[in-house]
């Protein structure tokens, strides 16, 4: 027993020192500028390694914590890499004059400046809110009405179900090629022979209807899971005491699925927000816009997320683009955080 | 009365139609135009007039083997990236999401837990630009490109889906009872054993639930990808080659709407494999 401990021992000592000489050597090798092919296996191996080493490690003791460390390693790293370590940086890299590889300097807040002084931007600012309020009506509206068509009792519920919900399962670039067809070949002869994308107004709302035809069957599909949820019994009773239809939806159906009313405002409004695809794919942000603040615009489609994704990678000012994000960011965390409380705050009072 | 009850059911029943003949429309017309020259679908984009199988035929070998869109290889790109990320996510998501719910009441915990929770929030937008200097920074430290190929989109997919898929398994496990692995423990089986052999098998329903709304996330996104891999780059997903595609074509409808039909076909035919788990696991994923 003791013996067997004790060459146990000595396989996870083995395994423990090549995982980290093999790691010493290969970030050795990266600080010393070597070019070696090597050297990212050998990292890798060693991770690995030195993990078995540590997992082989005969430690009643200590067992449990190290398989937790095991356990969580994975995930914990990718999610620093990607998501944690790029968000400091860019907070970092919007005060610099950050080019996308390298910075020279600190410019302090001018690329904030820079970018409230754009009238494209705000413009793209000011849109995207038109967007979100309306989507966030438009679509809970329908969506509603849709679920309580879905769970009226009428045949083929579960056909029209997922008939509503197709649209959400294909991504956006290739749904707004899709309707860019739509609107330039298919309904131009009844909009008069004029797309309805060539002018800046009416290709915002082109690209509403887009959107809601895109995101109504999925906003429907939680709506409908809600209303199945209301007890059969409150139905009945209000039934018997006379209720018509209508008090029925005002008075019990719709304050019972406060929360869902919640969860899908909640939705709706950081992915309208967020919206980018079919944006892209639909107008690519173009459209003329003759006077906004005495200035003429050529953005007159431009979201926000386009807005900041053309002025890094089109543009190549990737400080300002970042600059853009950060702002970003904070309205859509600022936003999010009120709706959460108006929410919270109504579902107490009902 | 009962009549009264048929006019109304008869009503919605037109209603309903009339709404999922609009909402279907746009794929009518892409799956008729496929059918169809570029000459006849601009002269009659609803009609049949002109279509024809061996038009669908020379339009689809005209996609398939165009140097832009090589379909073939963005499916399988697509495929192999959305398969290995959903994979890794369940696997990592679940060996991640036990050890915090089974410590739930230690701070280091709690603060993971927290950390995840409020990243949701992050949009990609504030972390893209940064996200692609760190990855080529990485990529030259360890002498493995993490921009342009399979291993580094994967390892951002990890990332990205982590805290989502944390906060849904965590949720779910924190409902399984600890009496299950103390059984398990007093019957001599490790920590890890505990996990693999009665925690994991147990996190199948929800397991699903996660990796469609993982899946759907990670095969139609274009943003990630078209960075990462660059819009004319050597690796390319299906959404990315679309937009490749599309853009060398300018108004080709006739290949722009064939290319549109092989990129919705294979989303629609799992749909209707697996249509009751994709509506629950959406739905789902959002109440949660």
């Amino acid at each position: 027993m003791n013996q067997n401990k004790a060459q146990k021992k000595l396989l996870a000592a083995a395994f423990l020192a090549a995982g980290a000489i093999l790691l010493i050597a290969s970030l050795g090798m990266d600080f010393a500028g070597s070019g070696s092919a090597m050297r990212g296996p050998m990292l890798i191996i060693g991770i690995i390694a030195f993990f078995a080493g540590l997992y082989l490690f005969p430690t009643e003791k200590h067992h449990r914590k190290i398989v937790y460390i095991i356990f969580l390693f994975p995930l914990l790293f990718t999610f620093g890499v990607t998501v944690i370590i790029p968000l400091l940086l860019g907070i970092g890299y919007s005060f610099t004059d950050w080019t996308g590889i390298r910075f020279t300097q600190f410019v302090g807040f001018s690329n904030y400046a820079s970018m409230f002084k754009d009238p494209a931007f705000i413009y793209s600012i000011l849109i995207t809110f038109v967007f979100v309020v309306m989507n966030i009506i438009l679509v809970n509206l329908i969506a509603f009405l849709l679920a309580l068509l879905c769970t009226s009792g009428i045949k083929g519920q579960g056909f029209f179900r997922a008939s509503y919900f197709l649209p959400n399962l294909i991504g956006g670039i290739v749904l707004g090629y899709i309707w860019q067809f739509v609107f330039n070949n298919v309904l131009i002869n009844m909009t008069g022979g004029i797309s309805l994308l060539s002018k800046s107004k009416s290709a915002m709302m082109a690209i509403v209807v887009v959107y809601i035809w895109q995101y109504a069957g999925y906003i429907m599909l939680i709506y409908v899971t809600g209303l199945t949820q209301v007890p059969k019994d409150v139905l009945e009773a209000a039934q018997i005491d006379g209720a018509n239809a209508l008090e029925t939806l005002f008075n019990i159906k719709i304050p019972m699925i406060a929360s869902t009313v919640t969860i899908c405002t909640f939705l709706t409004l950081t992915s309208a927000f967020k919206q980018f695809d079919v944006n892209m794919a639909l107008t690519n942000g173009a459209g003329s816009v003759p006077n906004f603040m005495g200035n003429y615009l050529s953005n007159g489609t431009q979201m926000l997320a386009l807005n900041i994704y053309n002025t890094a990678i089109a543009k190549n000012s990737y400080a300002l683009g970042q600059a853009k994000a950060v702002l970003f960011f904070i309205i859509l965390a600022i936003v999010s955080l009120i709706q959460v409380r108006i929410s919270n705050k109504k579902e107490v009072e009902m | 009365m009962k009549s009264a009850r048929n006019t109304k059911t008869i009503i919605l029943t037109i209603v309903g139609v009339l709404i999922a003949v609009y909402v279907l429309f746009p794929f009518y017309l892409v799956v008729m135009n496929s059918f169809k020259n570029q000459a006849s679908i601009v002269a009659s984009p609803v009609s049949l007039a002109g279509a024809s199988l061996s038009q669908l035929m020379s339009n689809l070998d005209k996609v398939i083997n165009n140097s832009n869109f090589q379909f073939w290889y963005a499916f399988g790109t697509s495929a192999i990236v959305t398969i290995i990320s959903l994979v890794l996510l369940a696997l990592f998501g679940g060996m991640a999401a036990w050890v915090i719910s089974r410590n739930n009441k230690k701070m280091w915990a709690t603060v993971i837990y927290m950390i995840f929770i409020a990243s949701m929030i992050i949009p990609f937008q504030v972390v893209m630009l940064p996200l692609i200097s760190t990855f080529r920074d990485v990529g030259k430290f360890v002498g493995i490109s993490m921009l342009q190929s399979v291993p580094g989109i994967v390892f951002a997919y990890c990332g990205f889906g982590g805290a989502m898929t944390v906060f849904i398994l965590t949720g779910f496990i924190k409902g399984i009872p600890y009496e299950l692995e103390e059984a398990a423990a007093i019957d001599g089986c490790s920590p890890e054993g505990t996990f693999f052999r009665i925690i994991f098998p147990l996190l199948t329903p929800v397991i699903t639930t996660v990796t469609i709304l993982n899946g759907m996330w990670i095969w139609n996104d274009y943003l990630l990808p078209s960075l990462m891999l660059g819009q004319n780059g050597k690796v390319k997903t299906l959404p990315v080659a679309v937009q490749a595609f599309v853009g060398s074509y300018v108004k080709q409808w006739d290949l722009i709407l064939t290319a549109a039909l092989l990129a919705i076909i294979p989303m629609i035919i799992i749909f209707i494999v697996a249509q009751k788990q994709i509506m629950s696991g959406m739905v789902e994923g959002a109440i949660k």
